[in-house]
């Protein structure tokens, strides 16, 4: 976020003549801000209604669990990211094309379906274990707890620092480490005096999504049997502990807006990338020498355990699966894909339509209330799903129970239609979630559009709506469409939420995959999770492909 | 020295600028540097072919040439950033690279300072930081002072904690070159120092780095495509073109005993007059030059030259009459204190003619050409 703010900086200044501000988009803009806001207002309402006063310190060994997997999963990321950045971008290193995408890959896996996957080959009873037992081994190490989720999360969360920094690397200007080497430093000091404080923004980009993810996951933790703060919520709210939930939401996300300031931090105290205004024409590639031998058993060792693991696993279970599906009542049905479909598309194009409004006013006008509504917009990115569940739960539960007072009252509330457990509240719950990646693409596409093509549209007799709509909005649609497809992709795969909403007997291609896990026959997993996989590699290429 | 020594038949066959000697061109006793058939080559291309030269203890020597000539590799080499193929550099004795010896000093350990065309400052460091970077290693105390003496140098005491970012292009050029300064190196590089600057600020600019250079006597190559900031700040002129040095020597030398046509066409506006060699004078379209203007002239009878003649060797005169006349005006430039008229010859020679302000002919009138050097005209033979 704090990235992106520093890449549309130039445009805020030039843009800072501009004052007037129109009143219907900023209103529009506004409601669609407060909507998106208020879920943390029903976490925040549910916690002063608690019985006895808020008491924030429930569960102190589950925060304490929570922060420690952070640190350790946000650690364990960067000592794999920042190596593999620069043995791709800066070494001799053989076949880097074919390493930097299988290292980027791990990300288009839910990091659920790892743990999932995980889970069938190392737990008990496991294949690892199955294939150990005849030769005396009789027990491998847990995959269960800290530890193993500790290292699903890594491996699934890794590429984003290796993503990061790479960018990092490929943009860093070499001729700051030859003036660095001509005034009298060696290649290691330069790396550590020049190239190193250049690079740490983009590592601490990378590592706040580690960060933020590992905080929110809910699927690894509950897969693995480790207590922390998202699984305490689901377990609490499952066992009617309502009150204590919203606590421990409220906990999760005082420790989300703490990630968030100190990387606001990091990104301040260091000046913006320098760009230099030619390329270096000198060769800077690290020989590696004979180092290359390790260096290849370090790439290939991590893209195993990444990606030949799992995928291992999900061959195994389909080519079993057939048998499998025999013994349980869970048949795949066709229709658990059309209905992620559905919900995808209707939270895309809300996403589109509610973007359009907020990217359009924060691109064109630079102002206070511009900035401030952007910003809200991007509280779904921070906010973990099993809060957002959990608050839209509360919400439609209060709702629900409004009505009802009402009808008692009047008689005649039948025709207000409940919300808890319908589809438009889990659609709402997406649109906050994901609209940020909607918002972003919009805003950029805006961006690229010169204002003076509205101002020619005005002058030849347009008005403002009529310009936007014969002028801007198809010179925009790329933007919303790339916003919308990435949106699509990521309410695909959602868990928290929509194990939290989904509507009675509305069953996804995620919940058939989470009711499997609890049945056990994993069989049945393999076709599911294979579509799931396809669809995340789509969102990596609509990413790509956005980043020209 | 003999005439026909300086005297080259083309461009291409000029060879570096050994045989070119002359006492006043050669460095100065007190070789600092010393580059010897060096040479790199990127695949087929061949950047720099063979170049020698050596750079005398406290001279500025501006290396000049058009973009892609080798002379930016060449600082490079120098530099240690780049690998020479073959050659050697040779700095106060001590071997910096030799590649048939298995010789290369990592830039590190040269003692060079080298200015970035794009200044290459650390963002992520202060003013005075980046002055500090290369002299980490003395102690505390006298490295605020040192830092400290080079700020007020370059005229920036009052900007040391300011970020690159918060700096002028003159004010980053300036922090620069105190960078590179301030190890005290035993030559400073300049890359193009004032390309990224606007027009306005880059002659007093040149006349502020010359000062500074000055005030530490230390010894420069400086590197640049401007032939003017060349013959304006530097003590001696290395010419290339094409990966090879075409002529080295003090900057009124070059410009007046051009070795080869490349050469005169680089510096200045270069005109040439077809002349045909009679005696110890020449004919050419203008009328017969005399001896006067070609000392020590001896090429064979009939030898057809081209002689070089610049705008402010001559002047045009109004003809009478068509007949007399030596070729027609055909174009005028107006620039301020002067005109530039272009003179078509009667046989198709392009010469231009600087004229005061208010010596006004038109287009298209008959005129006559005279000679007014005071200088002897250097020629090229064909």
């Amino acid at each position: 976020m704090s990235a992106l703010d520093r890449l549309v900086a130039p445009f805020a200044r030039a843009r800072s003549r501009d004052s007037g501000l129109p009143t219907a988009l900023v209103l529009l803009s506004g409601a669609i801000a407060a909507a998106v806001l208020s879920p943390i207002a029903w976490i925040l309402l549910r916690v002063l209604e608690a019985e006895g006063g808020p008491s924030l310190l429930t569960h102190p060994s589950t925060f304490a669990t929570s922060i420690a997997l952070v640190a350790v999963v946000t650690g364990a990321s960067v000592v794999l990211g920042v190596p593999l950045a620069f043995l791709t971008v800066r070494t001799d290193l053989p076949f880097r094309r074919f390493w930097t995408i299988a290292v980027a890959l791990p990300l288009v896996i839910p990091s659920y379906l790892g743990a999932f996957t995980y889970i069938s080959a190392f737990g008990p009873s496991g294949y690892i274990a199955d294939l150990l037992a005849p030769l005396g081994v009789d027990s491998v190490p847990s995959v269960y707890g800290f530890g193993g989720v500790a290292l699903v999360l890594t491996l699934y969360t890794f590429p984003y620092v290796f993503i990061t920094t790479r960018a990092s690397l490929l943009s860093f200007d070499e001729s700051l480490v030859e003036a660095a080497r001509t005034l009298g430093v060696s290649r290691i000091e330069a790396f550590r005096r020049v190239t190193l404080p250049q690079l740490v923004p983009g590592i601490a980009s990378g590592a706040l999504l580690v960060a933020l993810y590992a905080l929110s996951d809910f699927g690894t933790p509950n897969l693995l049997r480790l207590e922390v703060l998202t699984q305490a919520i689901w377990v609490e709210f499952n066992g009617f502990g309502r009150e204590t939930a919203a606590m421990l939401s409220l906990q999760l996300l005082t420790i989300t807006a703490v990630i968030l300031a100190l990387q606001s931090r990091v990104g301040d105290s260091t000046q913006g990338a320098y760009v230099g205004t030619r390329a270096s024409t000198s060769d800077t590639t690290v020989a590696l020498g004979r180092w290359k031998a390790p260096a290849l058993a370090f790439c290939a060792s991590v893209v195993t355990m990444c990606l030949v693991v799992p995928l291992g696993v999900l061959f195994v279970w389909f080519r079993r699966g057939s048998s499998a599906i025999g013994r349980t009542r869970l048949v795949f049905e066709w229709s658990y894909a059309s209905n992620s479909v559905l919900v995808s598309v209707a939270a895309a194009v809300a996403c589109a339509l509610a973007a359009i409004p907020v990217a359009y006013l924060a691109a064109r006008h630079r102002s206070t209330v511009a900035e401030l509504i952007d910003r809200a917009t991007y509280i779904g990115y921070a906010m973990p799903g099993i809060v957002l569940g959990l608050a839209l739960v509360f919400f439609g539960v209060s709702y629900g129970a409004a009505v009802d007072d009402l009808s008692s009252v009047i008689g005649a509330a039948s025709y207000l239609p409940t919300l808890y457990q319908t589809l438009p509240l889990l659609i709402f719950a997406y649109v906050v979630r994901f609209l940020p990646q909607s918002v972003g693409a919009t805003r950029s596409s805006v961006m690229r559009v010169d204002r003076e093509l509205t101002e020619a549209a005005r002058l030849l007799g347009e008005s403002p709506l009529g310009a936007f709509r014969r002028v801007a909005l198809p010179l925009i649609a790329p933007g919303v469409f790339a916003g919308a497809a990435l949106v699509f992709l990521t309410t695909m795969k959602e868990l928290p939420a929509t194990l939290l909403l989904q509507p009675t007997g509305f069953d996804t291609l995620v919940t058939y995959i989470w009711a499997v896990r609890e049945s056990g026959s994993y069989g049945a997993a393999a076709i599911p999770a294979f579509v799931l996989i396809v669809v995340s590699a789509l969102s990596m290429v609509v990413i790509l492909s956005q980043e020209k | 020295m003999s005439r026909t020594t300086h005297n080259r038949t083309d461009a291409s066959d000029a060879s570096p600028a050994a045989d070119d000697s002359d006492a006043d061109d050669a460095a100065a006793t007190g070789t600092v540097l010393d580059l010897s058939g060096l040479t790199k080559t990127y695949g087929p291309e061949t950047a720099v072919d063979a170049l020698s030269m050596s750079v005398a203890d406290g001279e500025i020597l501006a290396l000049l040439g058009p973009s892609g000539c080798g002379k930016t590799t060449t600082l490079r080499m120098v530099a240690g950033l780049e690998r020479a193929d073959a050659g050697t550099i040779t700095l106060d004795d001590r071997t910096l690279a030799d590649p048939e010896g298995g010789v290369f000093v990592p830039p590190e350990e040269h003692d060079i300072g080298l200015v970035f065309q794009d200044f290459a400052l650390f963002p992520h460091l202060s003013a005075a930081e980046n002055v500090a970077f290369g002299i980490g290693d003395r102690p505390a105390a006298e490295r605020e002072a040192r830092v400290d003496e080079l700020l007020d140098l370059v005229g920036l005491g009052d900007h040391a904690d300011h970020h690159p970012e918060e700096l002028s292009g003159g004010q980053k050029q300036r922090i620069a070159l105190a960078r590179s300064l301030a190890p005290e190196p035993d030559v400073l590089l300049l890359d193009e120092p004032l390309s990224n600057l606007d027009v306005a600020l880059r002659v007093s600019m040149r006349e502020e780095m010359r000062r500074i250079i000055d005030e530490t006597g230390v010894t420069a190559i400086w590197v640049t495509h401007d032939q003017e900031e060349a013959l304006s700040i530097a003590d001696r002129v290395g010419v290339m073109n094409d990966g090879r040095l075409q002529q080295i020597g003090r900057p009124e030398r070059i410009f007046e005993r051009p070795s080869s046509r490349f050469v005169a066409s680089f510096l200045g506006q270069a005109g040439f007059l077809t002349g045909r060699v009679d005696g110890d004078a020449v004919e050419t379209d203008i009328g017969r030059l005399d001896a006067t203007h070609f000392p020590g002239l001896d090429l064979p009878d009939g030898t057809t030259v081209d002689v070089l003649v610049r705008p402010d060797d001559l002047q045009a005169r109004p003809a009478a009459d068509g007949t007399t006349a030596d070729g027609r005006l055909t174009q005028r430039q107006y620039q301020g204190p002067s005109f530039v008229y272009r003179v078509e010859t009667t046989e198709g020679d392009s010469v231009r003619c600087m004229h005061n302000h208010t010596e006004l002919f038109e287009v298209g009138q008959p005129v006559t050409v005279d000679v007014v050097a005071d200088h002897p005209l250097q020629w090229f033979e064909r």
